[in-house]
């Protein structure tokens, strides 16, 4: 007895020094995490009570009480939300309804549709919203003029600045995303499920009603929730078609109180306050019902071979629906950017073609602000991927691979960022950074900023990525290398990174484009020297050089295009064999 | 040699329990196969990771040959350890081909063998699995017994002092199980490598090993020869647990115990007093089961619930009173279902052990052992 007591104590005395070790790190990336997510939410909390937007010069509730005293703020709440509902029906009812196509029916051309859904989720938003209104404005939108004059009419019966051609545009945009959250969710149901209901006598109709839908309702209803928050999230839209419709809503509006003559920080900290809330609480419930999802045990992660349903001459109608769509999403915005980029100057006109030229493009290559725009993007872009995919692997790593106590708590903080829309981060971190008592690092108006905003913004994306590759990487993997004699290290550089590697390029990838499109954030924290080229098409629209904005906007495309076909390429020769 | 001594680990499972190994020890001569038996959970594969160095145990002490692996403030990294195992996953590396799974443990080895003998090495390796020919072939294109296969030879290539084994046959099918134990028995008597074995499965505990001990709740609670755990069990779990078995259970008299409607005869061990609970359990091929009474000792009528047919025998159940009988018959012996029948225990299998409460899951009515 006493010897295994004794025995007890000096093992005790030995793991002492490695639990510490353990917590050390966990503590080390928990600070980071809180500096990096916590702190610019805290500063922004107080600076909404902020005289000026600082605390440190006293406390008031007069931006409170400018943001919620009048009619305006609940106009504006009546708007969001409006907006946010309409653009999460839209594009779940085409992302729905193309997914079940794609993935459950005998439509022809299916297959190419897949890669054709990818472009515009590369494409970024304030292209795309651009490109729209050169289509549906009814000033000078190429559609809109064409509709009117092929039916005499004055002016077309729609027009973009409205709610419904804000909800179009948004709707449209997303509905890629909800295209690929379907698709997965159909791939993963078990066709046996809806073949035990044709052998229970159930019709084809009585099944997808019965069996299918409920099955996967809890997909639907979260992908319907996650729509709403990015809608409610985005800028956009809200700010080039909202503002001139006079339809605002609440990110608009930060903007806007920023943008005045003399900026307001309190108030624009006060009406972020709100919209972060209203995030919160959908994040919230958007985790609780894929939890709820998750209990329907239809996803097993096993390969399923989908059940196709025979549609019969219904197919050829869904074809021509896949045709219309891939002509909406990609075909019409690119080709009126294209056009646009080839005139002198712009009209809804297409006999200008006849003087078209390549002039907007040398201008545009030539023009200071691009050349230093597309720099600070390419940079920025590769080094925040670089830094959010190193950052989350090695916290993914810790929670699934060690025992460390307390390392929850860096999955909760890695992923609170997701909550934050991006312009409330911008001016979460301007409340930071412009204050001189709590800024910690004078880095305003520099590029490091940028890094930071998308370090934190992304970091959730990269967290998700990463943790569900290691939890599918079996720990025996990895076990298998020590007990065959190699070391930590030897094992960690021959077994775990090259299997590792084909997710973390693709984590760095989508971080990449991500960080370029990205435009909440960086409209608020850049200026002419860090600006990036999301930033520069936003304020060339704004003062009205549609030819500069087109061509950069055909080129930028083209560029991040040829970038993920490259990446991709390369990748799958150094990638899995599988 | 392995020797284990006073093993004890306690840890957290990710739903909250508590698993641990107890005050294990045990002792694997050179050259013997030796398995850990037992259900999941009962911490038999929490040992197997503790010798491997996968698990640091909280007390005791592990020696492999006469090297202290593990104990006494020491602590040998699984690298470190002059060991081989094949996991139940098998952990084929899917990044690499054949060759390159089977000769990682060679390369990771100091000083390096030269390329030559590592070409050797590995290819005597998958020889000895017959996967010879296979060399190039990406791991993904292996069918789970060739996996199998290359997860034996890349722990054996090295030619390590310990081979372990944690539930190797588990994933395979029913055929292909059978033909993998034969070979793994056959291989492991010609290498004569010291060898530990894991799994839940009676029959291939019984079918490979020298020895065997079974495991319940973290302890080992009967260790022998597979002749003696069958024939002797210690308990009425490890019993239940090798092979299907048959319970009676009641006060200890004079001569037997009482149940069955009356005095069932057996012999008594001296530690068990008249008045106490004993129990008597009967492998079914030792019950004998007739249509007409012979009138001999220990003979009981009974209704037939079950007889079926299972090639080289019926399968039958019989009960008395509420007790449950399993018995094996001869193939040519007609019974049908319902009729009456004798019911025989044979005095020479008939001894009584110390009742510990447990009752075979085969024949109980409730499932809710299942469900938890």
């Amino acid at each position: 007895m006493t010897a295994v007591s004794v025995a007890a104590a000096g093992s005790r005395a030995r793991s002492l020094p490695r639990l510490d070790r353990g917590i050390v790190v966990v503590v080390g990336l928990a600070l980071i995490l809180l500096y990096l997510a916590g702190y610019p939410l805290a500063m922004l909390f107080l600076g909404s009570f902020g005289v000026d937007g600082e605390i440190a010069k006293g406390f008031t509730l007069d931006h409170y009480a400018t943001a919620y005293g009048s009619a305006r703020t609940y106009e504006l709440l009546g708007n969001s939300l409006v907006y946010a509902v309409g653009t999460a029906l839209l594009a779940l009812t085409l992302g729905t309804s193309l997914a079940w196509i794609v993935e459950r029916t005998n439509t022809p051309l299916r297959r190419v549709f897949f890669g054709l859904v990818l472009v515009p989720i590369i494409v970024p938003g304030v292209v795309s919203t651009i490109a729209w209104i050169f289509l549906l404005s009814s000033r000078i939108g190429l559609l809109a003029k064409g509709y009117a004059a092929l039916f005499g009419l004055e002016e077309a019966p729609f027009d973009v600045y409205s709610m419904p051609g804000m909800i179009w545009v948004e709707g449209l945009h997303l509905s890629p995303l909800v295209f690929l959250l379907m698709t997965a969710a159909f791939k993963n149901m078990d066709p046996s499920l809806e073949e035990a209901s044709h052998m229970s006598g159930g019709t084809t109709l009585g099944t997808l009603r019965r069996v299918t839908l409920p099955l996967i309702a809890p997909t639907i209803a979260s992908a319907a929730l996650i729509m709403a928050i990015r809608g409610l999230e985005s800028f956009e839209v809200p700010r080039l078609i909202g503002v001139p419709a006079r339809i605002n809503v609440f990110t608009a509006d930060i903007f806007g109180a920023l943008h005045a003559q003399t900026p307001d920080y309190g108030l624009a900290g006060a009406l972020s306050m709100t919209l972060l809330v209203i995030s919160i609480l959908g994040i919230l419930a958007y985790q609780r019902l894929t939890r709820t999802s998750e209990r329907f045990a239809t996803v097993t992660g096993k390969a399923f071979r989908p059940r196709v349903v025979d549609i019969g001459r219904w197919r050829y109608v869904a074809s021509a629906g896949l045709v219309v769509y891939a002509l909406l999403i990609i075909g019409l915005p690119f080709a009126v950017l294209v056009f646009v980029s080839a005139l002198p100057f712009y009209a809804p006109d297409l006999t200008l073609l006849a003087r078209a030229s390549f002039d907007n493009y040398a201008k545009t290559i030539d023009a200071t602000g691009v050349q230093r725009g597309a720099m600070n993007s390419v940079i920025l872009g590769a080094i925040s991927a670089t830094l959010v995919t190193g950052l989350t692997a090695v916290i993914a790593w810790v929670i699934t691979r060690t025992r460390v106590r307390g390392r929850g708590v860096l999955d909760v903080l890695a992923f609170v960022p997701i909550t934050v829309p991006g312009l409330v981060l911008g001016v979460a971190m301007i409340l930071q950074y412009l204050s001189p008592t709590f800024r910690v690092l004078p880095i305003y108006g520099t590029l490091w900023i940028l890094m930071i905003a998308y370090l934190v913004r992304y970091m959730p994306y990269g967290m998700r990525a990463n943790s569900a590759t290691m939890l599918q990487l079996h720990k025996d993997l990895e076990e298998a290398g020590a007990t065959a004699g190699a070391s930590w290290w030897r094992t960690f550089r021959v077994v775990t990174l090259p299997l590792l590697r084909p997710a973390l390029v693709a984590s760095w990838l989508y971080i990449f484009i991500v960080s370029v499109r990205e435009l909440g954030a960086s409209v608020l924290l850049t200026n002419q020297s860090t600006t990036v080229l999301a930033v520069t098409i936003f304020e060339a629209y704004e003062v009205g050089s549609y030819g500069k904005v087109a061509s950069l906007s055909v080129m930028l495309i083209i560029a991040l295009i040829a970038v993920v076909a490259v990446v991709q390429r390369v990748s799958s020769r150094f990638g899995i064999r599988e | 040699m392995l020797a284990v001594e006073q093993l004890g680990k306690t840890y957290t499972t990710d739903r909250g329990g508590v698993r641990a190994v107890q005050e294990v020890s045990f002792t694997v001569e050179d050259g013997r196969f030796y398995t850990l038996l037992g259900p999941s959970g009962c911490g038999k594969t929490t040992t197997l990771r503790c010798i491997a160095g996968l698990e640091r145990p909280e007390t005791g002490s592990i020696r492999i040959g006469d090297k202290v692996v593990s104990g006494n403030g020491h602590f040998v990294p699984p690298h470190a350890r002059d060991i081989g195992m094949v996991f139940q996953s098998y952990a084929i590396w899917p990044h690499m081909t054949v060759f390159e799974n089977a000769a990682f443990p060679l390369e990771a080895m100091k000083p390096r063998p030269a390329k030559a003998e590592i070409k050797r090495l590995v290819e005597e390796a998958l020889a000895l699995v017959g996967l010879e020919g296979l060399e190039s072939r990406p791991a993904p294109q292996l069918s789970g017994g060739q996996q199998q296969r290359l997860a034996l030879a890349r722990a054996l290539v090295r030619k390590p002092r310990l081979l372990l084994l944690d539930e190797p046959l588990s994933n395979l099918d029913a055929k292909l199980r059978e033909r993998m134990r034969i070979e793994l028995r056959e291989l492991q008597r010609r290498l004569a490598i010291t060898t530990v074995y894991v799994t839940h499965d009676q029959g291939e505990a019984l079918f490979l090993s020298h020895r065997v001990a079974v495991m319940q709740d973290g302890r080992i609670v009967q260790e022998g020869s597979p002749r003696e755990i069958y024939r002797d069990p210690a308990s009425g779990f490890a019993a239940d647990f090798v092979g299907s078995a048959t319970f009676v259970a009641g006060d200890v008299a004079e001569g037997g115990i009482r149940a069955l409607g009356g005095l069932v005869r057996c012999s008594i061990p001296n530690d068990l007093k008249i008045g106490e609970k004993g129990l008597l359990v009967l492998r079914p091929e030792n019950v004998m089961v007739r249509s007409a009474a012979e009138h001999r000792p220990n003979e009981f009528e009974g209704k037939l619930e079950i007889a079926a047919f299972l090639g080289d025998h019926l399968d039958c159940i019989v009960s008395i009173g509420d007790t449950l009988v399993r018995a094996r018959a001869h193939p040519s012996v007609q019974l049908t279902r319902s009729q009456n029948v004798f019911v025989e225990f044979p005095l020479e299998h008939c001894v009584a052990m110390r009742d510990d409460g447990w009752r075979p899951r085969a024949l109980q009515r409730t499932f809710e052992e299942d469900e938890a």
